[in-house]
């Protein structure tokens, strides 16, 4: 049972890797983990989960009505991303590199596409991430 | 200093230092903050720190962390702050933490575009690290510890080294060769190794370093030093002999050897050529600022190809690596597999490496790549200056007379040139003659073949756009040409190339103008020795250029002048400039008809493309026409025999320590 549960963990892990969901940052975090601090990874997941969750609401707001002010959109973005970098979110960092193209464009619309396009590749990460941290319980 | 040693001592006491340090345990214990507005890079950083061994303090304000340091002033070793901060830039805190308690700082950031990353190594930022982070970047950043250390015990009273010797001893001013390096194993071990095991260091020749009274080098001292070098030759000065022919009590072989080696570093600043050292010493005290305060970023590597092509003595080399790492050039930007990029960003004296004007460095810095693509931050004026010292380089190594040794160094014309900026900025106003625009040198394929070409068509005009592809070219010789070329200035006055003296002055530098040569020397003093030959090559010639129309195409982009493609290689060019212009010396009276100007047109030693190059094209075929192409090739040759000769001399590994050096 629990090496099944590993070798699934392992498994899904590679995929997620593969597909580009995570990059090899997200590897490195996990050769961080010892055992005086056996659940790091999740727990600094957990804490971007908690720092998206505010800069996603901060976006829509921004987002919403104009004036729209593209360089503290940039600027809020920038941080997100890196936010999502720093735990190798390969894909929503991509999200959020269009977003900033769109914002040095001024293109408004643009910005709400790929908007969308972060919180949907965000949304799915943070799924197929706690059903690994399940796994690998 | 007490601050410094009991911070020293403090760190190595929390952690049974000779204990620790023997069984290689250090840095374990270094006492970091970190600052980083983002929670979760926090905890990463955290942790990554945490599993380095090291104390971690954290902190997501800056104002927050600055009450800290604050607080307690020596309760911490070194600072890790993030750039972009909603409560306080990061380059602020990074100034307030550089004055108030004068710790290491690195910065990170995601963003790694060069212009910021050059603003940290404006404001004194000892590294700079690209996020994500990874612990292996975090692993060594003792080393900036270490060396901020060394360098304030250096400027300090000797005595202060006594303090700190608890019984444990914590690192020496005294030389600078281990710590010079980034903070690689080795380098510690036998750094510890000295510290710790006086008697078994290879290198020293006494034990009682630590105890050693630091030396002074007085004016009389110097002498004494320069007169024992003399007369040995600099070939063969080595530190045993040295201090033989000194014979003074107490000085120890180490000592000469560290002063040896800045005493090089100087020299191949001035003049390019070793043999030549009249007059130098006098100007030996008074410039290693100038010639490693502003160097541009030349990256080591290049600085090394060059050197390694015998293109360029291997005194300039060290003059460049010293600029280079003096001016840390953006890291990102200089890609230094030869030498632990850490290196560059390791210097102490920021304030001493980057004047003022170099902070503008921005642009100019992506697109110029004077050194083979090494983006160079330098600001359109440096660049220029560059080109002029580059210029004056290959002029210098060309002449080998001794007006050039004055201003040998390439680098140290460019350093000081970038601290000159206004002269610089003067001249490069009056490049607009046309020149300006140039598209960088681009010329992409003559260019990576021939370094002169691409220097002179910056030189022309590009002074703004010294751009990555134009010096790309590749060849050491170009990226020292490059320099000059970046003057576009310079260009409508001199090329001396142009003119006929020897094909070769005119080769390296445009600023062959007598009169500006001198003015840009000194405006940027940067600029080699080969000024000096310009200046009498232009002198001779400055009617007969036989490229007249040169003169004018520079000014006005007229590409009549320019006779077509030539090739050249750029090593060539300049080496073999170097022996026409020995040979010819002065003979400004072959117009580029001459034989020197066979080079070109009948080798196809450089393909300058005149298309390709507007404005600066005319000044690059002006030159390579003007080279005979025997006189090139001796030149070449002789060039890269001495050259080869300078470079075996000069054993520095790595970087020297340029926060030794007198300022």
């Amino acid at each position: 049972m629990e090496s099944q549960k590993k070798r699934q963990a392992a498994y899904m892990k590679k995929n997620l890797l593969d597909q580009g969901y995570l990059d090899e940052q997200f590897a490195h975090l996990e050769e961080l983990q010892d055992d005086a601090n056996p659940n790091f990874v999740e727990e600094v997941v957990k804490s971007f989960y908690t720092d998206s969750a505010r800069f996603i609401r901060n976006i829509e707001v921004a987002l919403e009505n104009g004036p729209y002010d593209f360089t503290k959109l940039d600027n809020m973005m920038y941080q997100f991303k890196g936010s999502s970098s720093s735990i190798g979110a390969r894909r929503v960092k991509r999200q959020c590199s269009m977003f900033q193209e769109c914002c040095n464009a001024k293109n408004i619309e643009g910005c709400r596409n790929t908007f969308q396009g972060v919180k949907q590749e965000y949304a799915t990460l943070k799924t197929k991430l706690e059903t690994y941290f399940q796994m690998e319980k | 200093m007490n601050l410094v040693a009991s911070s020293s001592v403090s760190w190595k006491s929390n952690s049974n230092n000779s204990d620790r340090v023997e069984k290689n345990e250090f840095p374990a214990g270094l006492r970091v903050l970190v600052v980083d507005d983002d929670p979760t890079c926090l905890r990463i950083l955290e942790k990554m720190l945490r599993n380095c061994h090291y104390e971690v303090t954290k902190s997501n304000r800056a104002e927050i962390a600055l009450s800290m340091l604050r607080e307690n002033r020596n309760g911490f070793d070194i600072v890790i702050s993030d750039v972009h901060m909603p409560d306080m830039d990061g380059f602020k805190l990074l100034e307030h933490v550089g004055l108030e308690m004068d710790l290491p700082v690195i910065m990170m950031s995601a963003d790694d575009s060069k212009d910021v990353v050059m603003k940290g190594v404006t404001h004194g930022a000892c590294d700079y690290l690209i996020k994500p982070v990874r612990i292996e970047a975090l692993k060594n950043i003792w080393q900036h510890v270490i060396r901020k250390k060394k360098h304030e015990w250096k400027d300090k009273d000797f005595e202060q080294s006594t303090i700190v010797e608890d019984g444990d001893q914590h690192q020496k001013p005294p030389e600078d060769v281990d710590y010079s390096s980034s903070a690689n194993e080795g380098n510690w071990k036998s750094s510890k190794r000295r510290k710790e095991e006086e008697d078994e260091t290879e290198e020293r020749d006494d034990t009682s370093t630590l105890k050693k009274p630091r030396v002074v080098w007085s004016v009389e001292l110097h002498q004494q030093f320069v007169q024992a070098v003399n007369q040995l030759g600099i070939d063969k000065a080595v530190p045993k002999k040295i201090l033989e022919l000194m014979n003074v009590p107490g000085l120890t072989r180490e000592n000469v050897a560290s002063h040896l080696q800045k005493y090089r570093l100087y020299l191949r600043r001035l003049s390019g050529v070793s043999q030549h050292q009249n007059g130098l010493n006098d100007s030996f005290m008074g410039h290693p600022e100038a010639a490693y305060g502003t160097m541009t970023s030349f990256s080591g590597l290049e600085l090394q190809a060059l050197a390694a092509t015998g293109q360029l003595p291997a005194q300039s080399l060290a003059t460049f690596q010293a600029a280079a790492l003096g001016r840390s050039a953006t890291k990102s930007a200089i890609s230094m597999p030869l030498v632990d990029q850490r290196n560059l960003f390791s210097f102490e004296n920021p304030k001493l490496r980057y004047p003022e004007g170099q902070q503008q460095l921005n642009n100019s810095n992506k697109q110029i790549n004077l050194l083979h693509g090494i983006p160079t931050t330098m600001e359109p004026k440096q660049l220029a200056d560059l080109h002029q010292s580059s210029q004056s380089f290959v002029a210098m190594n060309m002449q080998g007379n001794a007006r050039m040794q004055q201003n040998n160094a390439l680098l140290m014309h460019m350093s000081q040139q970038q601290q000159k900026q206004p002269s610089r900025g003067q001249m490069l106003n009056e490049s607009s003659n046309g020149q300006v625009s140039q598209p960088p040198l681009s010329m992409p394929q003559p260019l990576s073949s021939n370094g002169i070409p691409a220097a002179i068509l910056s030189r022309n005009g590009i002074v703004d756009n010294v751009r990555g592809p134009v010096y790309n070219p590749v060849s050491p010789a170009s990226s020292m040409v490059d320099f000059s070329l970046n003057q576009t200035t310079e260009l409508q006055n001199s090329f001396p190339l142009v003119s006929s003296n020897s094909g070769m002055s005119t080769l390296t530098s445009k600023r062959l103008l007598p009169e500006e040569v001198n003015s840009d020397i000194k405006g940027s003093r940067g600029f080699p020795v080969g000024y000096d030959i310009f200046e009498e090559l232009h002198q001779q010639k400055s009617q007969d250029w036989g490229i007249q129309n040169v003169g004018s195409a520079f000014g006005a982009s007229d590409h009549s002048g320019i006779p077509g493609t030539l090739d050249v290689s750029p090593s060539m060019l300049v080496q073999q400039g170097i022996s026409s212009m020995k040979k010819n010396g002065q003979n400004g009276n072959s117009p580029m008809g001459g034989p020197q100007l066979n080079l070109f047109s009948g080798g196809n030693l450089l393909t300058v493309k005149a298309e390709q190059l507007p404005d600066t094209s005319y000044q690059s075929n002006l030159f390579l026409e003007q080279f005979g192409q025997d006189d090139l090739m001796s030149a070449i040759l002789k060039q890269q025999e001495s050259v080869g000769e300078v470079e075996t001399e000069f054993g520095f590994d790595g970087y020297p320590p340029l926060d030794n050096l007198p300022v």
